[in-house]
């Protein structure tokens, strides 16, 4: 049993190491679009090494749920995350969960963190927590929406099973897969807290949503929540990777050459998507609060349009 | 023979006899007179009875008999007599309902005590769990409406039971009026389906099943009839004003059980006894379902009473379960068996999953306000301190009412997505385009209930307190946490072991739809597989284990990398904090995002701020007006009509005893003229 669970185990390791480096990426051609220097690849490893190794500081009111979520929001986004195919495909438990449920166990993880914002009782958390749902609330109906369309054009809600379909020559050029491309990324965008919905990188700033909810954690608390969100970023980019550009990924009966293969694609799949996001996060603005809906709207129609054209044709 | 030593045939006697028990100890409680000692009594027995009564509901449900227990009784119509039956379905209910009644039961025995009129209570309580399991038992048209009204009116004086408070007593007439109505719907109904002949027995209804145009209006007069009791869109109204009113352990009961029984006599009716489907059915009650499961959610999200908050989620789910229902309408007509049977074990996986964690939800609203003595949010918080174990098993229910994974309300959500998805085998167009706007609609519902219950949680158990009385609380008696916690292993069992309820359900998805979804393959890991692997899988007790080990696994490493070193101090709240609790986030402010996205839409919501002039000492106010469309629109419209038309009959009350002869005598020339004309 021990050997065929090793490749999820490794997937799942693979994710946990990854993970810090998507951020050290972005962050340094952020920089670098803007003439600096940035700091080094590795600078979200020592980030979180050094939180690791910190006094945590509760607050006096803080409960045990406080105490619990960091813990809690960490493994439902690692185990989301190991769950999306990332070098191969149909390994052994990768089939415990299908699109659906990966995108509920991130719910949960956010039922959790707006709920820790909201356990000291200052304002801040509660904005934060506030905001978080009622973006959600648009986010998740989105992201139903374009599973829908996927699922429609598969066959399945199984990622492995979208995977080799996309794979496969039927799949062609379809305007309901672009659609539910460009829903899919503007959803990742809002579920990330990336520009132009949040932004990452302040703390002190009356439109901030994820920053506000976890402005009381600190120390190895606050060091999961980051690994939580850097594990999220990874989820979708994967995601993106093995149901839009599944090229490299190993299949069932595969070799360690061919995992190898399929991790070496994994990772250059991620760089690119980093400087993707670097790029487009440096040349747009942040919007309103109360503009969120509306982007996130267009997302939703576009997932229900995408959702219908396929009812309308078999090849569209 | 079953492991209790019951044959199946003789189930539907030991039902029997529990009900009959429960009437006693309704008696029994009249002639204590609110005795002391009364309350212990009454709870224990029906306890005892409930779980009897579930141990054989369960047994015939797994044991699976090939013929439904049946009997007769010598009472109801002179030539029908009583009959009673237990089918596939009938057990399901029964499991359903003395589930529910024997975890009420114990938490009564704790939160009974408080009680400052138990004779208003103590009659009513097992009367009504007697009436419910009378329901789900009831094989002709006679019992069955005489079981529903019995039910109706127990718990009518069960809301009625604090008559002091005004607002209750209007809960009590306009549930009155509802419950009267839907009765009417279905008396007609069932007159419908009985015909000329006057066939009431349920199987002799179902062999000779309805013409065409005669079960369509048969459908639209028991989606009004179970409707109003379930809670769907426009119908809801009654309820959200009279479940809060009872109290806590029949509240949950009402919104738990009952209308679960309302459930059962739409599937009774529609699946049963109607005959074979029409394809646009499945349109009208996928529709209303679609509209019951977000308007629901969104009064919801609007509400700052604990209570009240609840009922309105009972709205949504009851639209989640009619969704499942839907589906399986549509599916059974096309022939599409297997679809059929996934949707609705979606739905009766749905039911029994709300009838949970919605007594878990009451019972812990329950134990917040015996207290506090408040229900009101705004007065609440930081109650996870004083009240961890409640806590707990509120959190519990809330993360599985709001569909997350690895609890079970996420399993029926997932199961009804996985219908969903097979919409584009059939062939209406008008379908294939309505099923993917109800399943975003069941996505929204989903979302915003995950909002809400953080609302309801965040504000009411975390936080600082907001009153005194919050800032006292003491944690309540060992029955009701016993109850609590109880209801929320329910709730993870449900979500780690799903095959298991599923396997259970089979049977009835096989008696009611024609098709059966696989048995799960006997495999070590448990998954669950609709319809193929390739297609979608899910395992609950996997993502379950990966999550514990992902926790662990955090916890080690911090442990050999980390330190776990930890200090209180004053929040930071970025340097600006403030003592006052009103600085904290309300409920009414929480919702404020969602109100300003969906509420200027719906309920025409609108915030008026009133700023003090500069030098002024009062505060600023800040108003939030909502208008209920469903009531606006609807029901005040009705009352005005029927206000006006008694005004304009008034004058009738005054006519001398020639003129009132006259009237008796053109009545009783009308009917007879009926009688002579009709075909």
């Amino acid at each position: 049993m021990i050997r065929e669970l090793a490749p999820f185990g490794a997937q799942m390791l693979l994710v946990l190491l990854l993970a810090p480096l998507l951020q050290g990426i972005t962050v340094r051609v952020k920089a670098r679009l803007l003439r600096r220097r940035g700091p080094p690849l590795i600078q979200p490893y020592r980030d979180l090494a050094r939180l690791l190794r910190k006094e945590v500081v509760l607050a006096e009111n803080a409960s045990w749920l406080f105490r619990a979520a960091p813990y809690l929001i960490f493994a439902l986004s690692w185990v989301a995350a190991s769950l999306v195919p990332t070098f191969a495909i149909d390994l052994p438990l990768g089939r415990s969960a299908d699109l659906i449920a990966i995108v509920a166990l991130l719910a949960t993880a956010r039922f959790f963190l707006a709920l820790a914002g909201l356990d000291v009782g200052t304002s801040f958390g509660g904005i934060g927590s506030s905001r978080e749902v009622m973006i959600a609330s648009l986010a998740e109906p989105a992201m139903i929406m374009i599973i829908f369309s996927l699922a429609l054009v598969a066959g399945s809600t199984a990622l492995s099973t979208i995977s080799v379909f996309a794979m496969s020559p039927e799949v062609g050029l379809r305007v309901s897969l672009g659609l539910a491309l460009v829903g899919l990324i503007m959803v990742a965008i809002a579920e990330n807290a990336r520009i132009p919905v949040d932004n990452p990188a302040t703390h002190l700033e009356l439109t901030m949503v994820h920053e506000a909810m976890v402005l009381e954690y600190s120390g190895r608390h606050l060091a999961l929540i980051e690994a939580a969100a850097a594990l999220k970023l990874l989820l979708y980019m994967s995601l993106l990777a093995c149901i839009f550009a599944p090229w490299g990924i190993a299949d069932a009966e595969a070799d360690w050459t061919a995992w190898a293969i399929g991790g070496g694609a994994y990772v250059a799949k991620l760089a690119a998507g980093c400087v993707a996001l670097a790029v487009f996060e440096t040349a747009i603005a942040k919007m309103r609060v109360f503009r969120v809906p509306e982007f996130l709207g267009v997302a939703l129609m576009l997932g229900l349009l995408a959702t219908l054209l396929r009812l309308v044709s078999r090849s569209l | 023979m079953s492991a209790l030593g019951v044959s199946a045939a003789t189930s539907v006697v030991v039902i029997l006899w529990c009900v009959a028990a429960l009437i006693g100890v309704a008696v029994c409680a009249i002639l204590a007179k609110g005795r002391a000692a009364a309350t212990a009594f009454v709870y224990t027995v029906s306890f005892v009875v409930t779980a009897v009564a579930t141990a054989i509901a369960l047994s015939h449900l797994l044991e699976a008999p090939a013929s439904p227990a049946a009997t007769v009784l010598p009472a109801g119509l002179a030539w029908t007599g009583a009959h009673f039956r237990i089918d596939a379905l009938a057990a399901f209910f029964l499991v359903v309902v003395n589930l529910g009644g024997a975890a009420a039961s114990l938490y009564g025995l704790g939160y009974g005590r408080h009680e400052t009129a138990p004779e208003r209570v103590l009659p009513f309580y097992p009367a009504f769990l007697a009436g419910m399991n009378l329901v789900v038992i009831a094989a002709d048209a006679f019992t069955f409406l005489l079981s529903w009204e019995f039910m109706s009116l127990a718990s009518w004086a069960l809301v009625v039971a604090h008559h002091h408070v005004a607002e209750n007593i209007r809960a009590g007439t306009i549930y009155l009026l509802m419950a009267s109505f839907g009765t009417l719907a279905l008396l007609l109904a069932f007159g419908l389906l009985a015909g000329a002949e006057g066939t009431y027995v349920f199987s002799a209804i179902a062999e000779r099943g309805a013409a065409p145009p005669v079960a369509a209006l048969v459908l639209a007069l028991v989606l009004i009839g179970t409707g109003s009791k379930a809670g769907l869109v426009p119908l809801h109204v009654w309820l959200p004003l009279a479940h809060p009113a009872a109290p806590n352990h029949v509240s949950a009961l009402m919104s738990g059980v009952m209308t679960k029984v309302a459930v059962y006599g739409f599937i009774r009716i529609v699946f049963d006894l109607l005959g074979p489907p029409v394809w646009w059915w499945s349109m009208l009650v996928l529709g209303l379902a679609g509209i019951t499961a977000v308007l629901g959610v969104l009064y919801a999200l609007m509400q700052h009473d604990l209570k009240r908050l609840l009922a309105y989620h009972t709205v949504e789910n009851i639209g989640i379960i009619f969704i499942g229902l839907g589906l399986a309408l549509a599916f059974e007509a096309n022939g599409l068996a297997v679809a059929a049977a996934l949707a609705f074990t979606a739905a009766l996986f749905h039911v029994l999953n709300h009838s949970v964690f919605k007594s878990l939800l009451f019972f812990g609203s329950g134990a917040v306000l015996s207290a506090t003595g408040e229900r009101d949010m705004e007065h609440l918080g930081g109650l996870i301190h004083r009240m961890p174990q409640t806590a707990f098993a509120f959190l519990v229910g809330s993360a599985a009412i709001s569909a997350l994974p690895p609890l079970n309300g996420f399993v029926s959500e997932w199961l009804t997505f996985q219908a969903i998805l097979l919409s584009p085998a059939l062939p209406q167009w008008g379908l294939r385009l309505l099923i993917p706007a109800v399943g975003a609609m069941l996505a929204l519902s989903a979302a915003l209930a995950a909002a809400c219950f953080v609302k309801a949680f965040g504000v009411s158990f975390l936080g600082r307190p907001r009153s005194r009385a919050a800032a006292r609380a003491r944690e309540v008696d060992g029955f009701s946490i016993a109850a609590m916690l109880g209801l929320a292993a329910l709730c993870v069992a449900g979500g780690v072991l799903p095959g298991v309820v599923m396997d259970a359900l089979g049977p009835v998805a096989r008696d009611l739809v024609g098709g059966q979804l696989a048995v799960r393959a006997p495999d070590a890991w448990l998954p669950i597989v609709p319809i193929a692997e390739s297609r979608s899988s899910y395992n609950g007790l996997v993502i379950f284990a990966l999550v514990a080990g992902a926790v662990l696994f955090a916890a080690a490493a911090i442990r050999i990398f980390g330190t776990g070193a930890a200090r209180r101090s004053p929040a930071w709240d970025c340097g600006f904090p403030d003592p006052s609790p009103a600085t904290q986030y309300s409920a009414t402010s929480f919702a404020q995002p969602i109100r300003r996205v969906f509420g200027g839409m719906i309920f025409a919501a609108r915030e008026q701020v009133e700023m003090p002039r500069p030098g002024e000492m009062r505060p600023a106010r800040l108003r939030v007006a909502l208008r209920d469309p469903v009531w606006e629109m609807l029901y005040a419209p009705i009352g005005m009509a029927v206000s006006r038309a008694a005004d304009r009959l008034n004058p009738l009350q005054f006519l001398t005893i020639r003129r009132y002869l006259g009237l008796v005598f053109f009545a009783l020339l009308s009917v007879l003229m009926v009688l002579a004309l009709w075909p």
